[in-house]
């Protein structure tokens, strides 16, 4: 009777560990509340000179200020299903002011001709569940005076069964209007009174873009990305002068099409334990004969495991579009013609360096206030354009 | 086109010589420096190389829109 009665109470110790086994896992805490991840503050100083404004025909100021300021929240949650949803909310403002810009009225000062503000914000979702599988999608829009975006975009990703690769294809459409002001001295008619009272042209742009990457071994990983981007519509820019080689005056004039397929291949390897390389190549083609190829590499030196030291170095070539000639080397019976150097046949230098600071208690002993990276880069054109750009990124989780 | 054709060789070569890594074995790759990615710091710097040069693209930025760009 005793063995019996022994043998009864383990049987229900046994089965009260095996619920009280079960319950373990019903009781573990999952937040599914909306939770904010981290929010970061970019912003930027850029300035740029050189005497090639498209503006002016080809010739002229190219001197540009440009202050960038975006405010970045990724908030996220876990859903019933425990899959991750994630929301990337952004508002961007840029203000600039631009010599050559002036040009286009010089008797007025407004938006439309010195300076100018751009507002866009961006909405961007996604959901990741446990097979790796992430879906996702975003609206943005973007507001100057002379011109509006309306973008939309979809992505799917999946990651390979050992979580070593991830496949990702993403679609984009910007929708964009522009309005035609044109160089004050091929005004027909009266300067519009009101901004509204401007005509308008559309430009729409599409493309999918498709990236692999790939852990190679526990120091070096690599992706591949290639997007194909046709756009359509006025492609050009109203007030980018001409003048002909007969002395005639007009604005630039483009196809109205535009197909792009650029090729990209990066890598990240951890050298040693203080020193992290990046690698970029990017090869460009598209169907109004430029041709470019861009490679970069920086070198991230760890001096301690919460500060790093990055110089970084970018080196681009193109040949000019088919279209683009200097000043006053237009043949007025030509179909599409521009002198907007940024078309033109070049090559560029890109160098600088940064700093990152990521101290495990917050830089300054702010708890919040996760990272500081500052980084300066010089911008130097083979036709004598030269610009200075020192960003910001602030960073609190 | 010889180029991306040398790129895409490469992948498949690294591919094929790719190891398993697990996810302790990953604290290298996890690291804030080796993002495969652009850094939030560069973006206004692929904004501007995007209007002053003619190629774009491949770098998962921006693909067209937004900016009348002077």
């Amino acid at each position: 009777m005793k063995r019996i009665s022994l043998t009864v109470l383990g049987l229900y110790v046994g089965m009260l560990a095996a619920f009280s086994q079960s319950d373990t896992d019903s009781t573990q805490y999952k937040r599914r509340k909306l939770t904010l991840e981290e929010a970061n503050l970019i912003s930027s100083y850029y300035h740029q000179d050189g005497n090639n404004a498209a503006v002016t025909g080809g010739i002229g100021s190219e001197r540009l200020t440009d202050l960038s300021n975006s405010f970045e929240l990724r908030l996220s949650k876990l859903d019933k299903k425990d899959r991750k949803h994630t929301f990337d909310i952004e508002l961007g403002i840029d203000h600039y002011s631009s010599a050559s810009s002036d040009k286009i009225d010089p008797k007025t000062v407004s938006s439309a001709s010195s300076a100018d503000t751009r507002l866009y914000p961006s909405l961007n979702w996604s959901v990741e569940n446990k097979k790796g599988t992430t879906l996702g999608a975003g609206l943005s829009l973007s507001s100057e005076f002379d011109y509006k975006s309306i973008g939309i975009n979809a992505m799917v990703a999946q990651k390979t069964r050992d979580k070593s690769g991830e496949f990702s294809l993403k679609l984009q459409a910007y929708l964009d209007q522009l309005k035609l002001i044109l160089p004050v001295e091929l005004r027909t008619g009266s300067n519009p009174e009101d901004e509204k009272d401007y005509p308008t042209a559309s430009r729409n742009s599409f493309s999918a873009s498709l990236s692999y990457s790939q852990i190679i071994n526990q120091q070096l990983q690599v992706a591949f990305l290639t997007d194909v981007v046709y756009q359509h519509g006025y492609l050009g820019l109203p007030f980018h002068r001409i003048y002909f080689n007969d002395g005639s005056e007009g604005v630039e004039n483009l196809p109205a099409n535009r197909f792009k397929i650029p090729v990209g291949l990066r890598a990240s390897y951890f050298a040693g334990d203080h020193l992290v390389l990046r690698g970029y190549y990017r090869y460009y083609h598209d169907s109004w004969g430029l041709d470019a190829h861009t490679a970069s590499i920086e070198a991230s030196v760890k001096l301690t495991p919460f500060f790093s030291v990055t110089p970084f170095y970018r080196y681009y070539t193109q040949n000019g579009v088919t279209y683009f000639a200097p000043f006053q080397a237009h043949d007025p019976g030509q179909e599409y013609y521009t002198s907007n150097y940024d078309l033109s046949a070049f090559h560029s230098h890109f160098f600088g360096a940064g700093f990152r600071v990521i101290p495990p208690h917050g830089v300054f002993g702010i708890s919040h206030f996760n990272m500081l990276e500052v980084r300066y880069g010089r911008y130097e054109k083979s036709n004598s354009m030269q610009a200075n750009i020192v960003s910001l990124n602030i960073r609190i989780k | 086109m010889v180029l991306p054709m040398l790129a895409v060789i490469c992948m498949t070569m690294a591919g094929s010589a790719c190891q398993t890594v697990k996810e302790y074995q990953k604290s290298r790759l996890n690291d804030g420096e080796m993002v495969l990615g652009n850094r939030k710091v560069e973006k206004t710097e692929l904004n501007f190389q995007s209007y002053r040069e003619g190629a774009s693209g491949a770098n998962a930025g921006k693909s067209g829109g937004g900016c009348g760009c002077n």
